[in-house]
């Protein structure tokens, strides 16, 4: 388009200045950490190491048991969030008077800092003063107040009841925007040829919000697998390993445990079991 | 009859929905201004014996929030100017030229936000330190607006794309140099973008937590960490942190909720379109 062969390079090097030292070199710097034996309490010697750090972290119990979780917090996380978002979608795209109001709110918690979500339903699902156990007795649905934070079997499904309620609002916005893209024209047509309400749905409103709906399922995948703030915030993965999912288990790991070379293969483990997804996406946006 | 549909098919699960968006919410904003017998109450009280500011009047004056405050505010400012000052070249020299590497560097940019953060902190903890840099404004200005530089490329990239380049070889035309198109033609014309990609640099960086608590928190202590300390301390004191929730919950969704329509267009991107 233009001649100037320098000038795009000029315009781009500040951002590819601060990406390679913020971003690139200390990845590059946690896969070398990965292959050396680094502890913090020894900061002079880190000798090369091999795979022995991978080789340690996947003998680990707590590895399998931390990426298990981890495929629940995804899989459960942002299918919730799916078709939560999808149903508020669908909805939202009909017609009824106050559509703009409700439009506008549903977005609230998606827009709250993650600390706050966290505040939000530790205080939600606090034992002795929580709404949820108050309502929940007084209604009859529970025989008596739960700890859900402080027991295995249910802190788990609560950081994910927190993760869904962030998240099925991007859901919602992003398939309304897939919705409302769709032409009118294609239900007219599919009336006159006789198709009822769910024919419809399966043949003109699914089709049409495949390609946003794909690209927001990888792109919500890669967070959700790739967030610890909200579970570090509620349970800070316990208790005991209950809710501790990869990332969160390389950041104990490498922070609290100090040990860095194990830590960044960890991280190292997680980045490459994220990447088929990451490729699929990009690959995606690329074609768009 | 049509009335009645409407409202028990559409309005009624409507309402549940955002019963469920907002109530929790809610129950935060309605507890910060409950006096403390209220909330430590058992059996809990639905309904308030008394609305009060006092847990955001002793927040304000008694704790250290409102310094808190001040280094979000300091840190979130700072990540917008830096953030605009680094994507707004990207985006022109990504829409207006084409040359050798442009889609590897653009694939770089999109691949860049996958990255697990928990990849880089440790390093990032590390280099900071070496250059003494640990605590200090600058660390969380550039570590969260180098975070939120791809997408602010993205989006921004996409707004210079839709000003006509007819205007930039007018200028040229009558004598602009390169510098001048982008500075006078372009500029004026992508304010949109501008606001709607600084409001996004705004928030993500006000919402964040764990660079905050990683490569600062003691000197600069930004409202997240801080409030996430509070919950620390050996008795919760809850009236004080829904009050801090309250507060710090309101800039970003009031933001958000004011360029809702552009951010979303910018994260679906072409897939709504295609």
């Amino acid at each position: 388009m233009r001649r100037e062969a320098t000038t795009p390079w000029v315009l781009l090097a500040p951002a590819l200045a601060i990406t390679s030292l913020i971003v690139l070199f200390p990845a590059a710097q946690t896969i070398w950490m990965s292959i050396h034996d680094v502890v913090l309490f020894r900061p002079r010697t880190r000798p090369f190491v091999g795979l022995a750090n991978y080789l340690t972290a996947l003998a680990d119990p707590v590895f399998w048991q931390s990426l298990g979780t981890s495929l629940i917090w995804v899989v459960a996380a942002v299918g919730l969030q799916f078709l939560l978002g999808l149903g508020a979608a669908l909805l939202l795209n009909r017609q009824f008077r106050w559509r703009g109001l409700a439009r506008a709110l549903v977005v609230v918690p998606w827009a709250l800092p993650s600390v706050i979500i966290g505040l939000i339903w530790t205080w939600m699902l606090d034992f002795n003063l929580g709404l949820i156990n108050a309502v929940g007795v007084r209604l009859g649905l529970l025989e008596h107040p739960v700890a859900w934070l402080s027991q295995p079997g249910t802190a788990l499904a609560a950081v994910i009841l927190a993760v869904v309620w962030q998240g099925f609002p991007f859901f919602a916005v992003t398939l309304l925007a897939g919705l409302q893209a769709i032409p009118a024209e294609l239900y007219e047509a599919a009336s006159l040829d006789g198709a009822g309400g769910f024919a419809k749905f399966r043949h003109v409103t699914l089709p049409g919000i495949a390609g946003v709906m794909i690209t927001a399922l990888l792109l919500r995948m890669i967070w959700v697998a790739n967030s610890l703030d909200l579970i570090l915030v509620m349970t800070g993965g316990g208790p005991g390993t209950a809710t501790q999912t990869l990332p969160l288990h390389a950041f104990l790991t490498a922070w609290s445990g100090g040990n860095y070379g194990q830590g960044s293969a960890l991280a190292v483990i997680l980045t490459l079991l994220l990447l088929s997804v990451v490729i699929v996406y990009v690959a995606r946006s690329r074609r768009t | 009859m049509k009335r009645l549909k409407s409202l028990l098919g559409t309005e009624l699960p409507v309402a549940a929905i955002l019963a469920f968006a907002l109530l929790p919410w809610a129950w935060m904003v309605l507890s910060s201004f409950r006096p403390d017998a209220d909330l430590t109450h058992s059996p809990v009280q639905l309904l308030p014996s008394t609305l009060s500011l006092a847990n955001h009047i002793e927040l304000l004056a008694r704790t250290s929030f409102l310094s808190n405050l001040r280094d979000s505010l300091i840190v979130a400012m700072g990540a917008v100017v830096l953030g605009l000052a680094l994507s707004l070249p990207a985006a022109y020299a990504f829409s207006r030229f084409r040359f050798p590497g442009r889609s590897v560097l653009l694939i770089q940019f999109l691949a860049i936000n996958m990255f697990p953060v928990v990849m880089l902190i440790l390093p990032l903890f590390v280099l900071f330190r070496q250059f003494g840099l640990l605590d200090t404004y600058l660390a969380l200005i550039v570590g969260h607006a180098t975070f939120t530089l791809p997408f602010a490329i993205w989006l921004m990239t996409s707004y210079v794309d839709g000003i006509p380049i007819d205007l930039d070889q007018a200028a040229a035309l009558d004598g602009a140099t390169r510098w001048q198109q982008m500075w006078l033609v372009v500029l004026p014309l992508t304010l949109p973008g501008v606001v709607a990609v600084g409001i996004y640099l705004f928030i993500s960086s006000w919402n964040e937590y764990l660079f905050a608590l990683m490569l600062a928190g003691r000197d600069i202590r930004t409202v997240t960490v801080a409030l996430q300390s509070f919950i620390g301390e050996n008795q919760i004191q809850w009236g004080l942190l829904m009050a801090g929730g309250t507060l710090v919950g309101l800039p970003a969704t009031v933001l958000f909720l004011l360029t809702q329509r552009q951010l979303v267009g910018g994260l679906t991107g072409g897939a709504v379109k295609g």
